[in-house]
């Protein structure tokens, strides 16, 4: 699984380094480095509900409030 | 000049910008072909006549418009260096070393005679000073002693600029200015110092115009934008914000910062250091090209990290292989770097600050229209890069964040003399330090070529948008990116 973190300027000011710190940290817990595959990208046009999050090819906005239960349900679940 | 030419230090660059804007609007409007028909009304809209303000007649200053619209256009596609002399604009100014002017008095003291080595100077029946031009060797002794400021140095403006001596005269009638591309760094001294405007960097203009044409929308592919920290001194008219929406404007998909670039750079140059135990920074294009050609024993220790530009664009292309990416900046060697086969398959072309106004003007961009969006993504080190000083203390910095035990002794050099000066040292091993900050422009990036103004509070605006990045420390900057 490919999951994308946004890390254009507009989500980096609302968090995405906290997103992307709190999604390593759980891949990393969870023993699962092999399944998922965590990168970043420079802006995914979709800036005004970032953080933007891609699942494969799916978008999901994320918070850093929200991130532990994004990777419950959309990562987690979906392996 | 008018208030738009007020967006530039000289009336040279103003001049060289009209003629990209006008070239830029036909590239987006039209195609090759209607570029191909339209030098002569480029020509007219730049220089409307009937009256020649520039030379001896329009008909030449529309010559001269012809030949810069070429060097907009990508230059003599033959010549490997991206600066060029534009033969027909240089006035051949008068280069004739140390001359005694009419300020001589004729006085009894003759100290330019008792000082001067080689016997070159004579006097006249009014015991007014001459000097043989067959004995003279230039130098300036005569000059330092003459109570009455009399003797000066008549050197080209462009030789004077050039601190690496690659600007020589034509050994032709013609006596046009010479560049030699064993000695050139491509910094683009001679280019801002040459009053007449005959010396131009290459302009890619016209393929950024066509990657961000055929990119449809950035549909069939995107095209990310990497700027340097040193916009930050730049189009001051309008917030940096705005900038960035304008950049979007023209068709970028993404604005990305350099700095971010410069702080991977130096997070892994920290440790490259202290592995080494002496090194010199590779960020300035122009500086690690002067090694090569000047100093080539000690291109070994030049390190091994891309360029902060190469190094964000790496990372880019990694995740996205057939993306555009094109570098924004300062800097004329930038146009040289990316030739370079390192670099070459991950940056496509280059902008300076002076194109990227033209290509903003040529779309009759609004700026009071246009919302502020953000850029954020590097450090307050990876930012202040832009100026002298800024990579020596990034360095400094990653060293500390990672812990490495190391005695530190660098040296920033700030120009390209300066840095001349450390190389030669250290060639002979009598440098004291271990790291070398070479930057070519005085001033760091602040000061490059392809940058619209040249102001002494630069330093100041680049450390200003430095303490005003969310990130403060480089480790947190570069986090996002393992």
């Amino acid at each position: 699984m490919k999951v994308t973190v946004c890390i254009g300027s507009s989500c980096h000011l609302k968090g995405s380094r906290a997103v992307v710190e709190r999604l390593q940290q759980l891949v990393a817990e969870h023993d699962l480095k092999d399944r998922v595959e965590l990168s970043g990208k420079f802006c995914m046009g979709n800036c005004r509900n970032g953080v933007s999050v891609t699942v494969d090819d799916e978008l999901f906005s994320v918070s850093p409030e929200t991130v532990d239960d994004f990777f419950k349900q959309n990562v987690l679940a979906k392996l | 000049m008018g208030k738009e030419g007020r967006k530039f230090d000289t009336k040279v660059q103003y001049l060289k910008y009209k003629v990209l804007r006008e070239v830029a609007r036909i590239a987006f409007d039209g195609d090759e072909f209607q570029l191909a028909n339209s030098f002569n009304d480029i020509a007219k809209v730049v220089v409307p006549g009937p009256k020649a303000t520039m030379r001896c007649c329009i008909y030449k200053e529309r010559a001269i418009i012809a030949e810069r619209i070429k060097m907009a256009c990508g230059g003599d596609k033959s010549n490997p260096n991206v600066i060029e002399v534009i033969d027909i604009a240089c006035d051949e100014c008068p280069a004739s070393g140390y001359q005694v002017s009419q300020d001589c008095r004729g006085c009894i003291a003759h100290r330019c005679e008792d000082v001067c080595p080689k016997d070159a100077i004579t006097f006249d029946e009014n015991q007014k000073a001459h000097i043989d031009k067959t004995k003279c060797v230039n130098c300036g002794a005569c000059a330092k002693v003459c109570p009455y400021s009399a003797i000066s140095n008549h050197v080209r403006p462009c030789e004077r600029a050039c601190k690496v001596k690659a600007i020589s005269m034509k050994n032709d009638d013609m006596r046009a200015a010479h560049i030699d591309n064993d000695k050139c760094i491509s910094c683009g001294a001679c280019e801002y110092m040459c009053p007449f405007g005959a010396i131009a960097d290459k302009s890619y203009i016209l393929d950024v115009i066509s990657m961000l044409k055929k990119s449809q929308n950035n549909t069939a592919y995107k095209t990310y934008a990497i700027v340097a920290p040193s916009i930050a001194s730049q189009f001051t008219y309008a917030k940096l914000g705005q900038v960035i929406a304008a950049i979007k404007k023209l068709g970028f998909h993404s604005v990305v910062e350099a700095a971010l670039g410069a702080d991977m750079v130096s997070y892994t140059e920290a440790k490259e250091l202290a592995e080494k135990g002496f090194l010199t920074s590779s960020c300035c294009p122009a500086f690690v090209d002067y090694i090569r050609k000047s100093f080539p024993k000690l291109a070994d220790h030049i390190s091994h990290n891309l360029s902060p530009m190469a190094t964000i664009a790496k990372y880019i292309r990694d995740h996205e292989p057939d993306c555009k990416i094109v570098f924004i900046g300062p800097c004329t060697a930038k146009k040289m770097e990316i030739q370079l086969d390192r670099v070459k398959p991950i940056v496509d072309s280059v902008l300076t600050f002076e194109e990227l106004q033209a290509l903003f003007d040529s779309r009759d961009i609004d700026f009071s229209q246009l919302p502020e969006e953000a850029l954020d993504n590097a450090s307050y080190f990876g930012r202040i890069f832009a100026r002298s000083g800024g990579l020596r203390d990034a360095v400094e910095q990653a060293l500390k964040e990672q812990n490495i035990d190391f005695e530190y002794k660098p040296i920033a050099c700030d120009g390209i003399e300066e840095c001349r000066l450390a190389l030669l040292k250290a060639s002979k091993g009598v440098l004291p330090n271990n790291f070398i900050e070479g930057m070519a422009c005085v001033g760091g990036c602040i000061g490059g070529a392809g940058c619209l103004t040249h102001e002494a509070r630069d330093k100041n605006e680049v450390d200003k948008y430095g303490r005003e990045a969310m990130e403060k420390t480089i480790t947190d900057a570069i986090s996002v990116l393992k």
